[in-house]
């Protein structure tokens, strides 16, 4: 029997082509860069400017767009005034433009319907109607089970309107992949050590510090702009680097001290670590007397996880890992142990990142100069809206008694809590992404699929066609951030800083802003008072003048700084300081973590390793892709169009394989990748595991430059290691051998 | 290991993986200058000792190839340029460092001469003939009899013709298999081969064949020669030069350069000709089909195989 | 005066801005680029390295490509900065043949195209677009002739190198190791 939700894979017959616009631009042949014929560079006098912020990831650096006299985007560059990116974007956010001329783009609303055969296609639709079909839609599931089954997932701008609409209706359930799947057992970890969070992006104080240590941190291939231009001037200024991978990662091969470690065995060289310092009394000894707690029970704790015991776990030396541990004690406390990005590894990560975090509290890092500065971010006045309804249930009530230290909501745990089960009373009925590729971001992709297929109903609002969107029943094309006026941003830095996001051309095709689709949403489901403004702009220079600006004024300079109000950059010396955290100082050991019946203070376990002929599948990022969002974006696609698996030469010989050579992967669980990839035979990878950049081998074919090409780590991740603390997915316990032949293709339901 | 990749995903059409901008264009047209060189350079010669009688097909009736030829390869050189229509900018400037330029030039002086050649024997070659304009007949009457000064002229240019085309090639360092001094004179000897080869297919005269028959075995030899040359020079240099001599020796080329270019090309055609001269009677077009063909291959590896060396990467 | 460029291999990460800035700023066509990043891999695990360079042309002092050119679209200009005049190009790829850096590429549109150093940006006192972006600064540009301009700096107490010296092209591209 044919899914109710089959994935729609090729524009529908009929109206779904000219949905699709083909605008005659042929893609194997040579179109420029622009649409614009013009071969000569423009002058930048001949352009003009308009403000803007990157959404191409989360760093939001704020820039100007440069638009030319016949109304073409010909280039973004960065705003010197911005400390998130100094006048520098990265590749990602110069190829934005790739995003606005993207003929894959969305162009109109999409219904989801059925023919006669009962076959699924997609329909265009006039903006009214797929509006009030979703209005409709959504109160029909609040009607039946409730409000709080509607799920909110977003990666991105458009979920603080989004938020705000679920919030009225009456949901709490909103949810980012970003913590369940990427940050959040750090978050965890930090909260219980320091009382914070670390939040996003990091306090690290990484252009003043002596000793950068990344353990879990590929910088440089992650484009964390503003930590990659404060690590090259770290390196001017002669700083120590030590890191800490399998793998010799770009940052690796910068290090002063590179630890080629066994794959999952980083919390044992942790404590060592923890373990030297303790003992051989290398520790920030005035930092520690005033502001932890618990140093007595660690040092009791790591007694016998010494540098020989972690040797044999993690095949680092031990002189090595004294050597490594002194340097990080001589250079406190300027010395950043980074607390990593993505570590949902083996679902015991919180634990290893508390590992991390005690050892910055050992070095006195946190709040000081070279380690992490205390951030600030401007908080803009919030328009008077009616109050909120109290939601009767949250996600938290389909796991009952777990994950209790999870500071935001789990998007696994959502999607896991939309598949029924006989002990749960309710599941999730509704969803709306915005965003975010669910199928190729929630490990275990036939879970995510099967959790859509329970769905009453599922919204997607998004730019690209990208795979959730196959699986929806009404896709919303949103504009480009060059498009659209947003909320100004207020991420945390140094100091406070306020940018605007304004749109440099008109909207392409029939896309819309979010703030818009939201308006015009809550309008039909009677929540428009959420909504106290009928142009974003009256929110803005309202919020902006508030704060001593203008719409006016932001739109001619684009980054405005305010002064700092929540005290200093750093800890003054001998300041006394109430963290956040039970006892009130920085906790060595963890009182939260132990009341939940976890190890107060880490313990190393072993994690299952991989079979004879198998192995450990590890991944990562490019610098010029953000996760499996740009794979289409034609300027970006030009630097990498697919991802290679990193093999080592012994182990290349060992299978007979040639560069080049297209393989496909067969994980542990039986799984095959639908597409093959290309070995890179390289020295920079260890005999026991291969590596890929995640985000490729797209699936859906209306991306007609990422269709196909490269594989699909995701649909290989099908194991996954669940962290009891706070519901993390730990996702690098998968195991691959390889297939040099096509494999008969099962029939996909 | 040792790696060495480009990770910003270059991939320029004609460029990467490989060098790849000069195709089939290219080595036709050095093949009918080489043939236009050589054919134009023993008309002359043997214009110029006198044996315009003896020796007609070599100094009357071959030449009328040139002209056709010539303009063949104009036309192959013109359909491989990229900006076509700035082609007359060739012509607007003389670069004495680029050898592209004096072939342009010499090209543009010899193609014409060679036509005014061939016009002055038209009427032997057809006696109806008529110019139609008087002073069309008056200016072949000129040149007529000026047909001493024009075979000097004629031999010079053939003789530049010929060795600037290996001389542009050995010019662009960069390309290891090239650069060498060599290519030049082994590039006008096998054009002066294969225009013999030619005047001999053409030849009715049993002497006139047994006079080039010798010249070109004795070309074959120097050719031959040369070749040795030229991959003992490359095996003594530097390691670029190594790699590029390995294309032949064991490489993607080796079996297409020793068995067309230099076994059938040269080596068995020579065979075949002093057979013949030893009273052997073998069929005319044989060899000179052979030496013809072999020319053409030669360079048509010549340009592939080039492209492919390269200093980086 | 001569412009020149040093790429700080210890700095550069490979991330390709320059790459893409290069394409936006000049309206290189997709599917081509002036600009590039070659990364060599030397060793064996665990004792590997790697160096990331950021290539395009070298603005040679004696340059190849424009010796070759028939028609002298491929010239010099102040600063030593090779360019070429679209409409006196006629196509013909010798200068390609010429280059052992592999830097020029034949434009859809005809002519024969590469860097430029970005000169419509040096007239007005700008940068070129790749220094401009590079989030590591990896890029060192200036007057090699002024000892005080940001790449005679960078050369100062520093170990660097040329590609293929040995081509006795001159290169003005200089890679710090």
């Amino acid at each position: 029997m044919k899914t109710r939700r089959e994935f729609i894979k090729i524009s529908a017959a009929g109206a779904g082509a000219t949905a699709i616009g083909l605008s005659g631009v042929n893609i194997l042949g040579l179109n420029t860069a622009q649409a614009s014929n013009d071969q000569t560079a423009a002058s930048d006098a001949e352009m003009s400017v308009y403000p803007t912020y990157c959404e191409v990831c989360f760093w939001k650096c704020a820039g100007w767009t440069y638009v030319d006299k016949k109304g073409e985007i010909r280039k973004i560059i960065g705003n010197k005034e911005d400390p998130h990116c100094n006048g520098r974007l990265c590749p990602r956010g110069t190829g934005g433009i790739g995003m606005y001329y993207d003929e894959d783009r969305l162009k109109t609303p999409l219904i989801r319907e059925y023919d006669k055969d009962g076959n699924a296609y997609f329909r265009k639709a006039s903006w009214d109607e797929a509006l009030e079909y979703s209005a409709k839609k959504l109160q029909k599931v609040a009607e039946e089970h409730g409000p709080e089954c509607v799920a909110l997932f977003n990666h991105g701008s458009a979920g603080s309107y989004l938020g705000t609409l679920l919030k009225a209706f009456g949901s709490p359930n909103i949810t980012a992949p970003s913590f369940a799947q990427c940050r959040g057992p750090r978050e965890t970890a930090w909260i219980a050590t320091f009382g914070e969070a670390v939040g996003s992006p990091e306090p690290t104080d990484i252009r003043d510090t002596d000793c950068l240590v990344l353990i879990g941190s590929h910088l440089g291939e992650n484009m964390h702009n503003g930590q990659v231009q404060e690590m090259a001037d770290a390196i001017d200024r002669g700083a120590t680097i030590i890191t800490v991978d399998p793998r010799l990662s770009t940052v690796a091969s910068k290090s002063k001290y590179w630890l080629p470690i066994k794959p999952a065995t980083d919390l044992a060289l942790l404590m060592a670590w923890i373990h030297v310092v303790v003992y051989e009394e290398i520790y920030n000894k005035d930092y520690v007397e005033q502001y932890t707690y618990g140093l007595d029970l660690l040092k009791d704790h790591v007694k016998n996880m010494t540098p020989e015991w972690a040797y044999g776990i993690t095949t680092i030396e031990p002189e090595i890992i004294r050597k490594t541990a002194r340097e990080m004690a001589n250079a406190a406390p300027a010395v950043i142990v980074h607390p990593g990005r993505h570590v949902t590894w083996y679902g015991d990560d919180t634990q290893r990142i508390r590992a991390v975090a005690i050892l910055n509290a050992l070095f006195g890092s946190w709040g000081n100069r070279g380690g992490f500065y205390m951030k600030e971010s401007v908080h803009l006045p919030k328009p008077k809206t009616p109050p909120y309804p109290k939601p009767t249930k949250t996600w938290r009530d389909a796991y009952p008694g777990q994950f209790k230290l999870a500071s935001l909501a789990l998007s696994s745990g959502i999607c896991d809590a939309t598949i029924p089960t006989e002990d749960r009373a309710c599941s999730f009925k509704a969803w709306v992404v915005a965003g975010t590729n669910l199928p190729l971001t929630l490990p275990n992709m036939s879970n995510t699929v099967k959790a859509m297929e329970n769905l009453d109903f599922l919204l997607v609002i998004d730019t690209m066609p990208m795979e959730i969107t196959g699986y929806a029943d009404v896709v919303l094309p949103e504009c480009t951030y060059l498009e659209r006026y947003d909320l100004i941003r207020d991420s945390p830095h140094r100091e406070p800083y306020i940018a605007l996001r304004m749109p440099a051309v008109e909207p392409k095709y029939d896309s819309k802003p979010a703030w818009w689709i939201t308006k015009q949403l809550a309008e039909k489901m009677g929540l428009g008072d959420y909504f106290p403004y009928d142009d974003i702009t009256e929110l803005l220079d309202w919020q902006l003048k508030k704060i001593g600006s203008s719409l006016e004024e932001m739109k001619r300079i684009g980054v405005k700084k305010l002064d700092r109000e929540h005290g200093g950059l750093y800890f003054q010396k001998g300041e006394d300081i109430e963290f956040n955290t039970p006892t009130g100082k920085i906790e060595l050991y963890s009182n939260e973590i132990a009341a939940e019946g976890f190890d107060p203070i880490p313990v190393y376990t072993a994690h299952p390793e991989p079979d004879p002929g198998f192995y450990r599948l590890i991944y990562g990022r490019a610098p010029m892709h953000t996760f499996s969002r740009t794979a289409n974006n034609h300027n970006l696609w030009d630097l990498q169009k697919e991802n290679a698996v990193w093999v080592n030469p012994k182990v290349a010989e060992l299978w007979d394989l040639k560069k080049d050579q297209l393989v496909w992967l067969k994980n542990q669980d039986g799984v095959v990748s639908s597409f093959p990839i290309k070995v890179r035979i390289t020295e920079r990878i260890r005999w026991d595991s291969v590596y890929m950049v995640h985000g490729f081998g797209h699936s859906d074919k209306k991306l007609r430059r990422a269709y196909g090409n490269g594989a699909n780590d995701t649909e290989l991740i099908t194991r996954v290691m669940v962290d009891p603390i706070m519901g993390g997915t730990g996702m690098r316990g998968n195991f691959v051998t390889f297939l040099t032949e096509q494999p008969q293709k099962e029939a996909k339901s | 290991m040792k790696e060495e990749l480009f990770i910003s995903g270059r991939d320029i059409p004609n460029i990467d993986p490989f060098l790849n901008i000069w195709h089939w264009q290219i080595p036709i047209y050095l093949f009918l200058g080489g043939l236009a060189a050589g054919i134009l350079f023993f008309a002359g010669l043997f214009y110029v000792l006198g044996k315009e009688k003896e020796m007609a097909t070599t100094v009357k009736w071959a030449p009328f190839v040139v002209p056709i030829a010539l303009v063949l390869g104009l036309i192959a050189l013109f359909l491989d340029l990229k900006h076509q229509l700035f082609f007359w900018r060739l012509y607007t400037t003389i670069r004495m460092e680029s050898p592209m330029s004096w072939g342009a030039w010499t090209l543009m002086v010899i193609t014409p001469l060679s036509m005014i050649w061939v016009a002055t024997y038209f009427k032997e070659a057809f006696p109806k003939w008529s110019w139609r304009f008087n002073f069309i007949e008056q200016i072949i009457d000129f040149f007529t009899k000026k047909r001493k000064e024009m075979a000097w002229v004629m031999m010079l240019l053939a003789i530049i013709l010929g060795v600037y085309t290996g001389i542009l090639l050995s010019a662009f360092n960069a390309r290891p298999l090239w650069n060498t001094s060599i290519l030049g004179p082994l590039f006008l000897v096998s054009g002066l081969s294969t225009g013999l080869a030619a005047i001999i297919w053409m030849s009715k005269s049993k002497i006139e064949r047994r006079i080039l028959s010798r010249i070109d075995i004795l070309l074959i030899a120097v050719e031959l020669f040369l070749i040795v040359h030229l991959f003992m020079g490359f095996l003594a240099a530097s390691a670029v030069q190594i790699e590029a001599a390995e294309l032949f020796l064991g490489g993607q080329f080796t079996v297409t350069f020793w068995v067309f270019v230099v076994i059938l090309g040269l080596i068995f055609p020579a065979v075949l000709e002093i057979l013949e001269l030893n009273g052997y009677h073998i069929p005319v077009w044989i060899p000179a089909f052979l030496i013809l063909f072999g020319g053409l291959v030669f360079r048509f590896v010549m340009v592939e195989a080039g492209q492919i060396t390269r200093y980086l990467y | 005066m001569r412009y020149a460029m040093a790429i700080d291999t210890k700095k550069c990460v490979g991330c390709s801005d320059c790459v893409v800035a290069c394409q936006t700023e000049n309206n290189v066509p997709h599917g081509y680029c002036r600009d590039w990043i070659v990364e060599n891999v030397n060793g064996s695990y665990p004792n590997v390295e790697i160096e990331l360079r950021s290539e395009r042309c070298n603005h040679c002092e004696n340059a190849p490509c424009v010796r070759c050119c028939p028609t002298g679209a491929s010239h010099i200009v102040e600063g030593g900065i090779v360019m070429v005049t679209h409409n006196e190009c006629i196509g013909c790829g010798a200068c390609i043949q010429s280059c052992p850096y592999d830097a020029r590429y034949s434009h859809p549109e005809g002519y024969v195209d590469k860097c430029t150093f970005c000169q419509h940006r040096l007239q007005k006192g700008q940068n070129p677009a790749c220094v401009d972006v590079c989030p590591t600064k990896c890029l060192y540009f200036g007057d090699i002739e002024d000892p005080y301009s940001d790449v005679s700096l960078a050369l100062k107490n520093r170990t660097w190198k040329v590609l293929a010296p040995e081509a006795g092209t001159k290169p003005q591209l200089y890679f710090l190791t």
